[in-house]
């Protein structure tokens, strides 16, 4: 299966660009069975504070988080704070990405008029309330990070792994380009997330796509619960876990969608009295994005209120 | 200057297909129930240049679509559901990826809007309708797609809403740009009118070719796509570095290109997926200045501000 290019890395590709002083590929230590994931921070540090701890009580073995730190939330050096005490390795999304660099906008690439001008809000407080010094750490987030999950290779990234800003919606991606993505990069399991909705899918053959969802904002679901991804390499045989296994495979992938409750109306006292919009304060509380609906498929759109 | 611009027209750049994201499928040939003033292609329902293509011809393209690593399929003609075999295509489709048709949604009668949204219900990939409708009255949009048109396609757009659909608005824009917001909000109240609160509305730049070069102007010599324009210039913006467009007779670098044959890329997918594209198209000029309006998300005017 040839699949689509990975290769597009550098300047001239769609995607963000890399500062220059961060490294390609990230590790991690060791081949846990059990680890967490959660991309889609935004600033939610209460979120993000609840999360970690859930994680560690389900018995996570390393924690991982897949990148975009700041937007619609508050203070944003208080989540980049947490996550270097805690020594959580990140992969760089897109919004890391501009901030570290300083650049215009969140290369979301929203071209709806609404979705900008509350996207621009959003990524100039951020900008505008993040510190030097956490600016430089950003700076260092690699593009991607391989580990084992015991015997299973997994490729973590933010949107894709040709693109830090690709949506992989669950309707608008065919099994087909993930799997063949996966087989040239040679990973059992790709991990990624900057759509915000958490969604999987058994490739076949062994093969595994995981979106871990967001962290910083509901998925658009009605319900105020945030989520994480917990992957265990589950060694029970063919047909165990979540989502079964591969055919041929011993050990298969066991997905787990964890809600998270949080101080919701904590966070949006916080925000209020940072002069976030009303419309950031709205999703939190009901559930229902308000603002960045743009690239929503129609499929996942129709399933929201707005 | 115009001598300058001349000589690096012969030096048109050329760009890779980077990756096959797109592929459309020119499903409907030149054949359209409409006869509108702007369009492109010139399509009309006694235009036969391009004919409809079959459903064995889409299979065909669709199982080779897998090893390239195709993302997205989208249909486009000519009225898509003018092709008897459609629904029986976007099936076929809709087990493999997400399908897109333009549409201008005359055709979409409830029964046909009932059977498109048990497709969509079938399928874990989403079905997008994009419907063209190219003014918020109906004198506004019947001068430029015909009598009848503005009643017919509003029917059609209020069928799918009554579905669960969240069609895609396109409308060329025939207005200076400072006046969209007014249109923008034009639209929204019409659609409102008719059942859809929550309108996904692009308003895309004229194409001034085909029917709209008479009807507004053609393009100038002078606005074409240099090679030193390409300096520093993202390509991938261009849809021809990400689609290509099969017809019953061959592939072509994208679907605004259909009646160039500098932008045939080959008879098969394979071949044009190896083949770069010359631009050597004033079309160009306008998917440079603008991105890639053809494909769902990026770029065009989005409706709720």
């Amino acid at each position: 299966m040839g699949g689509p290019p990975v290769g597009e890395r550098g300047p001239g590709g769609r995607g963000a660009e890399l500062a220059l002083d961060a490294p390609m590929v990230g590790s991690l230590p060791g081949s846990p069975m059990r680890v967490a994931a959660f991309g889609g921070i935004y600033s939610n540090h209460r979120a993000l504070k609840a999360a970690i701890a859930d994680a560690r009580r389900r018995g996570a073995e390393a924690i991982l988080c897949l990148g975009d730190l700041g937007a619609f939330g508050p203070s944003p050096d208080r989540t980049i704070h947490l996550l270097r005490d805690e020594g959580i390795p990140v992969v760089r999304g897109n919004y890391d990405d501009s901030i570290a660099r300083g650049l215009d906008d969140c290369q979301c690439g929203y071209t709806d008029p609404r979705d900008n001008h509350y996207a621009r809000i959003s990524y100039e407080y951020t900008l505008a309330n993040t510190s030097p010094e956490s600016r430089r750490w950003m700076a260092h987030f690699p593009r991607e990070i391989r580990f084992h999950l015991g015997p299973l290779r997994v490729l973590a990234f933010h949107g894709s792994p040709r693109r830090m800003n690709e949506f992989l919606w669950e309707t608008t991606t065919p099994t087909h380009f993930l799997r063949g993505m996966a087989e040239a990069l040679e990973a059992d399991v790709l991990l990624g997330t900057h759509t915000g909705i958490h969604w999987s899918r058994d490739l076949g053959d062994g093969y595994w796509y995981v979106n871990a969802g967001a962290l910083g904002r509901p998925a658009n679901d009605g319900r105020r619960e945030v989520w994480y991804a917990m992957l265990s390499a589950d060694s029970r045989g063919p047909g165990s876990g979540t989502n079964g296994s591969g055919p041929g495979g011993s050990v298969g992938l066991q997905v787990e969608f964890v809600p998270v409750r949080y101080e919701v109306e904590l966070l949006a006292d916080e925000m209020r009295d940072e002069g976030l919009p009303h419309e950031f304060i709205e999703t939190i509380r009901s559930g229902w994005w308000t603002t960045c609906l743009e690239v929503l498929p129609g499929k996942e759109r129709a399933r929201g209120r707005w | 200057m115009a001598r300058v611009e001349l000589a690096v027209i012969d030096d048109a750049p050329a760009v890779a297909l980077q990756g096959l994201d797109e592929l459309w499928f020119q499903v409907a040939g030149t054949v359209c129930n409409l006869r509108c003033r702007h369009c492109f292609i010139s399509c009309a329902p006694d235009n036969h240049s391009h004919w409809f293509m079959t459903r064995k011809q889409v299979r065909e393209a669709l199982d080779e679509s897998v090893s390239l690593g195709v993302k997205e399929y989208y249909f486009t003609g000519g009225e898509p559901f003018m092709n008897r075999e459609m629904e029986e295509i976007l099936a076929d489709a809709l087990e493999l990826g997400p399908a897109t048709v333009l549409t201008n949604a005359t055709l979409l009668l409830p029964r046909r809007a009932r059977r498109l949204a048990a497709l969509a219900a079938n399928s874990p990939y989403t079905l997008e309708l994009r419907v063209s409708l190219d003014g918020i009255t109906r004198e506004m949009n019947d001068a430029i797609r015909g009598d009848g048109a503005f009643h017919r396609c509003v029917e059609g757009i209020r069928n799918l809403v009554a579905e669960g659909f969240l069609p895609i608005i396109t409308c060329m824009r025939s207005w200076p740009e400072h006046d969209t917001p007014h249109y923008l909000q034009g639209f929204r109240e019409l659609l409102a009118e008719v059942g859809y609160h929550r309108p996904r509305i692009k308003i895309l730049p004229p194409l001034l070719m085909g029917e709209e070069a008479g009807r507004t102007r053609g393009y100038e010599e002078t606005e074409r796509v240099t090679a030193r324009m390409m300096e520093g210039f993202d390509a991938s913006q261009l849809l021809c570095s990400r689609a290509r467009l099969v017809t019953a007779t061959g592939v072509q670098a994208c679907p605004i290109l259909l009646e160039a044959p500098s932008a045939r890329v080959g008879e098969t997918l394979s071949e044009a997926a190896r083949t770069p594209v010359r631009l050597k198209e004033s079309a160009c000029f306008t998917c440079y200045l603008s991105g890639a309006i053809c494909s769902n998300t990026g770029s065009g005017v989005g409706g709720e501000l």
